[in-house]
This record gives C-alpha cells, sequence and structure tokens, in this order.
C-alpha cells in the first residue's frame, strides 16, 4: 500500500507496530490507541518518532494532551463511505492547532483526495497503486472552494470581494 | 450493506439472475452461456438454491458488465416459455404500465 | 433569478470533468460498483427498475426559460422526450444511459445547471417556497440564504460522507410553503425586536419509516451565524449519527434517541468553540449573493386592467383564474400556477415540447422565470394582469392549465413500482384513477382544498404522512396494498396523518377515496370548513365507519 506524501509517493518512515509486539528501540512506529492510552510515556520517551492510530469513533479531545509530543496522527477511514475522520481531522489541526503529520488511512481512494487535503490530512495510505500515482493530477481537480476549512484556500466568496475591491480601486 | 452472496439464498420456484447493464442501464438476464441477455427467454432457469447461489455468484463476479445482479422468479408457462414471476419483474420486462407521456 | 458568475461556473465544469473520468474508470473496471455507487450518487444517478435515473438539482426551485429549454434538451437528446418535477424542487428523467451522462451534464453546465449531491449521504438541493420573492408578506427573499447556503453544503469536505441523507427547507412566510418541519434542518426567516433578520432553526423533521415532525432547537439564530451554527449541528451529526443500520441513520433518530435538549446541547458546545470563525457572514458577505440576484422591472400597472374585466364574462377563464392565479406582492401582477396534473395524466411530468413551450411563455409573460414547486407544480411569478387572458389560452393550448391547483386531483405522486426499485406498490395509475373521478371541476370546487400525497414505499417520497389523504403502498402476498391515512397537513400546523383502518386491494383505493370525501362533504360543519379541518375535528372515526363498512 503505496504511501503518498508531500503529494508524491515516498517511502514509509513509520513503521505499524502491531499490539503486543516489542517496541523497536529506535525509527518512527505508529501503534494503536488502546496501547498508547494504556502507557504512553513508554514510547513517547523513546528517541525515535511516534505516531498514534486513532478510531474514527472517539472523540479526539482525549489524545489532545499529547499533541505536542506526537509526529503522527493517523485517522481512519474504515469505509471511503464512513466520513468522521474528516471532522476529526479538522478538529486536530484547527481547533487544537495540530501541526504533525496528519494521516488518512484504511479505504483511501483517489476521488477523497481533495476532500481529505482541504480536512487537513497531509499523508495518505493509498489503497490502489494506481491511485497514488494519480495523486497530483487528482489533488488539482479543483480550483474553486465554497466554504473555508483550515487549508488556506481562499474561498469563492472572498475572492469575489477581492475582485471587487480591486475594481473600485483600480476606479 | 451485505452482498448478495452473504445473504441466505432462498427459492420458491424456478428462478433466474437479472441484474442492469452498467454502461446504459437496461435490463438483463444471465444466460447458461455465461453471458447477459436483454430477451428474457435467453435466462438460465435455476430450481434449487444450490443452484441460484452459483448462478448469482457468477453473475456478480461481471462488475463491469452488470449491476447489482440478484435471483428473481419466473414462472415457466406451456412450451417451456419463460414469464416473469412477479409484478416487479413483469415491470422490468415489459415497461412501465402506464403510457408515457410521449409516445415511444 | 441567481446569476452564476465565473467561478460558479467554473466549479460546475470540474465537477463535470471528474465526473467523466470517475465514468470512464468505472466502465474499465478500474472502479468496482461498489466505488462507483457513491460517486454516482453524488451526482444524482441512481439504479432504478429498467434504467438509470438522474435527478438534476434546481436549486430552490428557481428556473431561467434558457435552463428550462436546455431541460428540454437533455430530454430530448439522452431521455424519452419526458421529465419529472419532484418533491423536492428537482427534475428528474428516467431512461439516461450512464454512458451518456457526462455529455448530458457538459450540456447542462452550459447554462448553470449542476445534479452536485441530489443524492447520496450528504446535504441535498435547499429548498424554499416557490412564491420566494414574489409572495405578498414575506419577510424578505429567503432564496438568498438558500444560495448562501447552497454555496457552503456544495462539495463541503468535511460533510460529503454523512451517515445519511441531509436536507434543508427555508421559508419567509407565516404560511409555510416549503414544508420546513419535515426536514431535517428547517429554517423560519423572520425578524427579532430588534427588526435584524434571523432564523428560528428546526431539526430533526422527516418522514419514512420513523416520521417525525421537526422541533425547534433555537428559536432565533442571527443571519451572521446561519453557517456556523449549521456546521456545529453537521459536525454533531457527522460524529455521533449512527452508521450501524441505514434506518436509524438520520439526525432525526439521534435528536430522538439525545432528546432535544442535550442534542441542542451538544450543538450549542460546538458553536460556542467556532462561532466568531471563518463563516461568520458579515454584511458585505450577504449583500454579494444578493446583488447577484436580479429582480424584474415591474411597471406601474392597474390593480383592475380592462383585458381582465373583458375576459371575465369567459366562465371558463375565470375558473382558471380563481383556482391557479395568486396575489402578487407588487400590484397589478400575479403568480400563476401551471397544473402539471392533467386528468388521467401522470403527476408532476412535462414533455420537453411542453418545456420549450413554457419557456416561450416565460420569456413573453413571466421576464424569463419559472418556479418549480414542492408539489410538483410550475409557477411563472411574474405575470402582469393585464397578460393573464393570453396567457391562460396559451397555457391550455399545452395542457397545463387544468384548473385543479390545490385541488383533490391535484396530487402528489411519486415514481412507485413503474419506476423506482425501492417500490413496493406503483403509484402513478392510482393517481391517474383518481385524477379522473374526481375530472368534473364543479365537484372538485365543491370539496375544496385537499391534498392527496402517493407513496410507492415507506421511504415516503409521495410525502404521505403529511398528506390531507396519505396513501402508501404496500405489498401484501405479491399483491398491491394500500393503507389509507388523513388528517395529514406540511405546513406550519405540520401533522402525521392517521390510519383509517386496514390495508385495501389496489382495485378498491380509488373507490375508498370516493367514499373518504362523501363522507367528508356529508359531515363539514359548513362549505368553508377544509376536509382536514372537519379530520380534526371529528377524528378518524366517522371516516373508519363509513369506508369500513362494506369492506
Amino acid at each position: 500500500m503505496p504511501l503518498v506524501k508531500n503529494g508524491t509517493i515516498a517511502t514509509d518512515p513509520f513503521v505499524h507496530v502491531p499490539d503486543g509486539a516489542e517496541l523497536p528501540a529506535d525509527g518512527a512506529l505508529l501503534i494503536s490507541t488502546a496501547r498508547f492510552l494504556d502507557d504512553p510515556e513508554t514510547p513517547l520517551r523513546r528517541a525515535g518518532k511516534l505516531g498514534v492510530i486513532w478510531p474514527n469513533n472517539r472523540d479526539v479531545d482525549d489524545l489532545v494532551p499529547w499533541l505536542n509530543r506526537l509526529a503522527a496522527v493517523a485517522l481512519v477511514f474504515p469505509s471511503f463511505r464512513d466520513g468522521r475522520a474528516y471532522s476529526q481531522a479538522r478538529l486536530l489541526r484547527e481547533r487544537h492547532g495540530y501541526d504533525g503529520e496528519l494521516r488518512a488511512t484504511g479505504q483511501v481512494l483517489r476521488d477523497q483526495f481533495v476532500f481529505m487535503l482541504r480536512a487537513g490530512f497531509d499523508a495518505f495510505e493509498v489503497k490502489k497503486d494506481s491511485d497514488a500515482e494519480a495523486f497530483a493530477v487528482s489533488a488539482k481537480r479543483y480550483s474553486v472552494f465554497y466554504q473555508p476549512t483550515g487549508d488556506g484556500r481562499v474561498t469563492a466568496l472572498h475572492r469575489r470581494m477581492q475582485q471587487r475591491h480591486s475594481e473600485s480601486a483600480g476606479q | 450493506m451485505t452482498s448478495p452472496l452473504e445473504q441466505k439464498i432462498k427459492i420458491t420456484g424456478p428462478s433466474m439472475v437479472t441484474a442492469n447493464r452498467t454502461w446504459d442501464g437496461i435490463v438483463i438476464y444471465r444466460t447458461a452461456a455465461k453471458g447477459w441477455s436483454t430477451d428474457l427467454s435467453d435466462a438460465a432457469i435455476v430450481r434449487t438454491a444450490d443452484e441460484a447461489r452459483a448462478l448469482l455468484v457468477e453473475s456478480v463476479a461481471d462488475d463491469v458488465g452488470a449491476i447489482g445482479p440478484y435471483i428473481a422468479p419466473v414462472e415457466i408457462r406451456d412450451g417451456g416459455r419463460i414469464k416473469p414471476g412477479n409484478l416487479r419483474e413483469h415491470i422490468r420486462s415489459q415497461g412501465v404500465t402506464i403510457d408515457l407521456p410521449v409516445p415511444a | 433569478m441567481y446569476a452564476y458568475d465565473e467561478l460558479d461556473r467554473t466549479l460546475i465544469n470540474e465537477r463535470v470533468e471528474e465526473f467523466r473520468d470517475q465514468v470512464k474508470r468505472r466502465l474499465s473496471g478500474e472502479l468496482t460498483e461498489d466505488e462507483f455507487k457513491m460517486l454516482r450518487l453524488q451526482n444524482g444517478v441512481y439504479l432504478q427498475l429498467h434504467a438509470y435515473m438522474f435527478r438534476v438539482a434546481i436549486p430552490y426551485g428557481t428556473l431561467s426559460s434558457k435552463q428550462l429549454r436546455r431541460l428540454a434538451h437533455v430530454a430530448r437528446r439522452y431521455d424519452r422526450g419526458y421529465g419529472h418535477f419532484t418533491t423536492r424542487q428537482n427534475i428528474q428523467f428516467n431512461w439516461i444511459k450512464l454512458a451518456e451522462l457526462p455529455d448530458a451534464l457538459a450540456d447542462l453546465a452550459e447554462v448553470g445547471i449542476h445534479a452536485m449531491q441530489t443524492s447520496g449521504n450528504n446535504t441535498r438541493n435547499v429548498t424554499s417556497d416557490q412564491w420566494a420573492g414574489v409572495a405578498p408578506g414575506e419577510i424578505e427573499d429567503p432564496r438568498i440564504w438558500s444560495e448562501l447556503l447552497r454555496q457552503y453544503t456544495t462539495l463541503h469536505p468535511e460533510f460529503s460522507f454523512l451517515p445519511r441523507k441531509f436536507k434543508f427547507a427555508i421559508t419567509a412566510s407565516a404560511h409555510d410553503r416549503a414544508a420546513i418541519k419535515i426536514h431535517d434542518i428547517g429554517l423560519r426567516l423572520h425578524k427579532n425586536a430588534q427588526g435584524e433578520t434571523g432564523f428560528e432553526v428546526l431539526v430533526g423533521g422527516g418522514l419514512g419509516r420513523t416520521p417525525f415532525i421537526g422541533k425547534t432547537i433555537k428559536p432565533y439564530v442571527a443571519g451572521r451565524d446561519l453557517l456556523s451554527y449549521v456546521e456545529a449541528i453537521l459536525r454533531v451529526y457527522n460524529q455521533y449519527g449512527r452508521r450501524d443500520n441505514i434506518y436509524k441513520a438520520r439526525i432525526k433518530i439521534l435528536v430522538h434517541e439525545l432528546g432535544i435538549e442535550k442534542f441542542a446541547a451538544e450543538v450549542e458546545n460546538e458553536w460556542l468553540a467556532m462561532r466568531d470563525g471563518g463563516l461568520t457572514l458579515d454584511d458585505a458577505d450577504i449583500e454579494d449573493v444578493r446583488s447577484r440576484f436580479s429582480y424584474p422591472a415591474y411597471e406601474k400597472l392597474p390593480h383592475m386592467p380592462e383585458e381582465l374585466k373583458k375576459a371575465a364574462h369567459d366562465p371558463l377563464f375565470e375558473r382558471w383564474r380563481k383556482n391557479s392565479v395568486f396575489t402578487h406582492k407588487v400590484q397589478g401582477y400575479s403568480i400563476v400556477t401551471l397544473s402539471l396534473k392533467p386528468v388521467g395524466g401522470p403527476p408532476g411530468d412535462a414533455t420537453a415540447d411542453q418545456m420549450d413551450a413554457i419557456a416561450d411563455l416565460a420569456d413573453k409573460y413571466s421576464f424569463g422565470e419559472i418556479r418549480v414547486g414542492h408539489e410538483q407544480n410550475l409557477a411563472l411569478p411574474h405575470v402582469a394582469k393585464r397578460d393573464l387572458p393570453a396567457l391562460w389560452k396559451a397555457l391550455d393550448k399545452i395542457g397545463v392549465a387544468t384548473p385543479n391547483v390545490n385541488l383533490v386531483s391535484d396530487i402528489i405522486a411519486c415514481p412507485g413500482l413503474d419506476y423506482c426499485s425501492l417500490a413496493n406498490a406503483r403509484s402513478i395509475p392510482i393517481a391517474q384513477e383518481l385524477t379522473r373521478r374526481f375530472a368534473n371541476h364543479d365537484t372538485a370546487d365543491l370539496i375544496g382544498r385537499l391534498h392527496i400525497n402517493i407513496s410507492g414505499c415507506i421511504n415516503a417520497c409521495g410525502h404521505h404522512h403529511v398528506g390531507h389523504i396519505g396513501i402508501l403502498g404496500v405489498e401484501k402476498n405479491g399483491e398491491e396494498f394500500y393503507q389509507i391515512t388523513i388528517g395529514g397537513r406540511a405546513d406550519e400546523n405540520a401533522e402525521l396523518g392517521a390510519l383509517i383502518g386496514p390495508a385495501v386491494p389496489y382495485g378498491d383505493v380509488a373507490d375508498v377515496v370516493e367514499d373518504i370525501v362523501e363522507a367528508y362533504l356529508a359531515l363539514r360543519a359548513h362549505p368553508d370548513e377544509l376536509f382536514v379541518d372537519t379530520v380534526k375535528r371529528l377524528g378518524v372515526e366517522p371516516f373508519r365507519e363509513r369506508v369500513y363498512a362494506t369492506r
């Protein structure tokens, strides 16, 4: 399953460590929420980066106390039709100011890339190779956005305002 | 959404598998030659739950050509003529029961 | 009329190109049906019994003549020459081919029409009162807010995969013609004591398997806070709405399970955290959208023009005028309803030829504008009274002047088992037979306002729960049966109808409705007491007795 980061297929620096398996001494790790909350300090004290895989049916509020110490948060789309992780992503980015890696996992397909980018995801465990290869093209599908999110894209309403101001300024 | 293959298959009489053709949506029937026909008289007839399941499995595998295959009842008339087995299948094979606003 | 600018058009075109690519990948097998289904639904493409069905959005029910002609073109070029107007102010085409859909969408995009989010688990067409902007006594034009909401909800990255569909409706009149109480979010525009525009917000209305009348979550939300408040509701729903059972996934179930107070508290909590963010609308934002709505340059016209006085001697014209013509807020003008319920015809359908003719009449008599109502009729919203006699002749010629608006033969019906794969029973032939039984206009006038709603299954697309007479198709032992309810209403006094007795077979439905009407005529306190009020006064019992005495 290819990882897309910075708009292109990349080697994944993170290793998923299953529950029960020993934590490697170094390297970047992704562990489950259950394991993390059971004992957050041990993995955090390691030298390597730590990421947590957060389920989509749990409030991200519970993760907030550790956000500034996590290198990655992986959210889950059990089916691409289950959109709970979009809300979680926006809350992490916009309400809690999280600026580490925000990874989309689960059934991640090309037709949701734009939504995911706008919600704040910046890394994608993409289900299909062909979708990963098409990431850059898919991400540029839309140039007009009606509603503001934390992604900084200017909304249509504001572009119109800017147009008006520049028109009247030019008169 | 449960796949049709996960559902328990029960048939109450002679049955067939029907679906809609992907590119244009029209009604199609699974044939014995592992294909699809728009003509009900070409439909493969199954009479046991096992036969029905087998026919459904191969139909579902054709995801490119057909959408949503399912098992539907038929009536076999004298001479082996196949007729739709309920009102819904009758409407699917004959079209709407009302006059269209614009004559075809 | 809202004028789409380059940004709006660019978005629609980008959507068309995305869908073209998705269709290509579906037909090549790169996308499975399981992956594709939600994508096609998000572009309004259903699979029905015999073909795909294509549902095109008509935002808040407003069309230009150019757009109506383009719908006629789609009906001719890609379908079978007709379209069906729906209970959510949209239009449906029943015979469309998937392979041709991208081209149909491209043709529609040229005139600013799209099919975004007319299906799927996302936010659907924001419907409004088909008299918006012209009804007397309206606080202000609700379509400005409908358009603000439409833009806000279109391709919203957070809310495109909700637990289930989500429907909005807005009204700005005391008499609710938009049925806001049976919507997931209903908005009643009004002014507070300080004269500021705001909304009473209702949530959790909806029909289907578990019908609910919407409850007020907040009596007043200022206009500038509308989008942020809606976002708070949607975010709570997206996270906590049920996803384990599609029959329990609508927001009405969440509201019911939490209770309105707890639900309101959850929303308030969320809202307080984000209310002063990027979604607050300032006056300039609202003005910008308002400025894009153009209104006719009405003339100063007399209240009673000569043409109308002269035509008054024609009893057929008068009958139509009294039935189908409504008061406009500007003196000398009228709102004209075009009945798409001809005797013996399928309710809500229009042929491509009719659409073209109506577009021409709109140009000539209504400043190029047409409206679509949720009761599946059309309207010409800006007709000068002096033009009514000429307009009537033209409408009559094309078959859209049946003087049955709001009467017993003005039936709202879903497509039913003739078209829909969800249906248990047919609805259109039932409607057709009823229009034949009540074809006599004197009888229909005598009966007065009476809304019959027919649904072919429990999904209630015909809104049978809120019909004065509601008819629900069910299946019993492979046969079509129908449950009959009476006393429902969809307006500001919204109420669900009550069952009168056991389901009756297909062949009996028209007789049963005749019996119900006869009972009403015998029981009403006076000729002005409407059917629905007689039912309220007397209850179901006297009707039940009459209907089931011989059954």
